[in-house]
């Protein structure tokens, strides 16, 4: 079996420098992670602030190289401390941030922003990246005429949309999305979460999807990965893990989620009306 | 009577571009002793409204109501000296990026010292003393050393603590928190709406509880209000609004939370308005 994006034992390093108290140490932000992601699937990482993530993501996507351990990318090893990634393993993985008011610059047009890695990656003709690009709008739910427009023109969701549609110009097997959807409206949310699902079907596309939101993890993922403090406290499929969570901090993380269950409601509203007619007759 | 009661409350922005309507037409009210959670998405006038209330929008807000009363003083025709008397005294407020709301020169017991000193005229000593008492009641560990911490030496969760405990230091009777979550980790999320829940029960405050989070409602409410665009969409109590919602727009947004999916696809509210939007 061939896996899009494995890694075997990754850990990542950070060096404090010492300041005006203390001398440097070293921080290890992810302590040995371990995954394995088959073409088409989706691999969600969970975890809250510190839990070493987004250090992971920054390792996936080839931006920062791993302290220790094995980054196979389509069963090749790839260690970017070593050797620079050439054009082909640059389009093969691709990220899309949390925040698309960040993440597009904004005084590029959004045709320039969905031509630019054609041009920096391709040898393709002008009329052709153009063509790609408006195809590519099109295809992510906007329309030709946004070609000409800037950033600011557009809502939160449409700018999450180019972002999409960035990541993809270059057909990549491989997806890191980092917290796609929590910057959006929850109506918002349930548009992008559906053009995702698409989209992968469409071009059977990998993703690795970072996120804190239970509720949108158990929609989009095949695998489940729970982080906490650097370490992988749990992994496995999702029906596994909301079935029967194992890790008392996998547990920790379902007792906070907040539901909308009718049943929950209705025995908090009772046991509030119970408290209240308690202290009146008292 | 209602503790706070507001009748067809209109906010109006100029702008460039002319007057934009951002609150149209709102009715609130709030008893003593209730939570209401009002919920909308970005530009529903949610904030607004309140922000209307306690007095902080900017010149550019033109406010009108027909009646805006706190336990029946009426707070639109106040003189500044008898608003401060209410605001920020009876009603108070926090917001939702609890590190950016203090003041990052001062230490976090300097600022709620400050809170008790002029509104309840407290000395240095008495107040000191009342600080560590309230650090201690919003569960701030070791508070006799954190009164002397700056804000950037202190966690999210613990600066939203230090915020609560500045609100309810004047003993308000009602409390507003502005989206007092959303910055937060999910599990420190589930402690803060813990602790404001039990703060509101344990001193009698109404709260009302501006949110985005239908699940975060379904914890805390009592009542709910659902905006959307400056306009009252529903108002029902928390379990009739999940069991039974009455507008298509909160079944919109119930069916879109993925936690409700029953295919492969969400529902999205364009799926029940048509791309034309929601009309009231």
């Amino acid at each position: 079996m061939s896996y899009v994006v494995e890694g075997i034992d990754l850990t990542q390093d950070y060096d404090v420098p010492g300041g005006m108290f203390g001398g440097a140490k070293t921080v290890r932000a992810v302590k040995g992670a371990s995954f394995a992601v088959e073409k088409g699937k989706t691999l969600a990482i969970v975890g809250e602030s510190g839990s070493g993530k987004s250090t992971l993501a920054r390792i996936v996507t080839l931006i920062d190289h791993q302290s220790g351990g094995v980054l196979k990318i389509d069963g090749q090893e790839v260690d970017i401390s070593k050797k620079r990634p050439d054009h082909t393993l640059r389009a093969k993985v691709q990220m899309v941030f949390q925040n698309p008011y960040g993440s597009l610059n904004p005084r590029q047009k959004v045709g320039d922003v969905l031509m630019e890695p054609l041009l920096l990656n391709t040898k393709l003709p002008a009329a052709e990246r153009r063509a790609r690009a408006e195809a590519m709008l099109t295809r992510v739910g906007l329309a030709p005429e946004h070609f000409n427009r800037y950033p600011h023109m557009f809502s939160g969701g449409q700018r999450q949309r180019i972002a999409i549609a960035r990541a993809l110009m270059l057909n990549p097997a491989l997806l890191v999305l980092d917290e796609p959807v929590s910057a959006l409206d929850l109506s918002v949310q349930a548009q992008v979460l559906n053009l995702l699902a698409d989209l992968q079907e469409e071009f059977g596309l990998t993703y690795v999807f970072i996120s804190h939101d239970l509720s949108v993890i158990r929609y989009i993922a095949d695998d489940v990965m729970v982080m906490h403090k650097g370490d992988v406290v749990e992994q496995g499929s999702r029906d596994e893990i909301f079935a029967n969570p194992k890790h008392p901090y996998t547990r920790q993380l379902f007792a906070a989620t907040p539901v909308t269950d009718i049943e929950a409601i209705r025995q908090r509203v009772a046991r509030r009306k119970a408290l209240r007619s308690g202290q009146i007759s008292a | 009577m209602a503790l706070l009661n507001i009748r067809n409350l209109t906010v109006r922005f100029a702008t460039s571009t002319g007057s934009f309507t951002a609150v149209d037409g709102i009715d609130v009210s709030v008893d003593a002793r209730e939570v209401l959670a009002i919920v909308g998405e970005s530009g529903s006038g949610k904030s607004v409204s309140m922000l209307a209330v306690m007095g902080l929008l900017p010149d550019t807000a033109t406010v009108t109501a027909d009646e805006m009363t706190f336990d029946g003083h009426n707070l639109l025709q106040m003189t500044a000296q008898e608003r401060r008397r209410v605001i920020g005294r009876e009603i108070t407020m926090i917001f939702q990026e609890p590190i950016a709301s203090l003041n990052p020169s001062f230490t976090v017991g300097f600022q709620i010292e400050e809170v008790l000193r002029l509104n309840l005229g407290l000395s240095h000593h008495a107040a000191r003393a009342r600080a560590i008492e309230l650090f201690k009641a919003v569960g701030i560990p070791e508070p006799d050393a954190k009164i002397r911490a700056y804000p950037h030496q202190m966690s999210g969760g613990q600066c939203q603590r230090v915020m609560i405990a500045m609100a309810i230091a004047t003993n308000p009777r009602l409390l507003i928190a502005d989206e007092p979550t959303t910055a937060l980790d999910v599990t420190i999320q589930a402690q803060i709406l813990d602790l404001l829940m039990d703060l509101q029960e344990k001193h009698g405050m109404a709260l009302i509880l501006i949110t985005h989070d239908m699940g975060v409602v379904a914890e805390t409410a009592d009542r709910v209000i659902v905006q959307y665009k400056g306009h009252k969409m529903e108002e029902a109590d928390v379990l009739s609004l999940f069991e039974a919602p009455k507008s298509p727009y909160t079944r919109a947004l119930l069916s879109a939370l993925p936690e409700n999916a029953t295919g492969d696809r969400l529902p999205t509210v364009s799926d029940f308005f048509g791309a034309e939007g929601v009309s009231k």
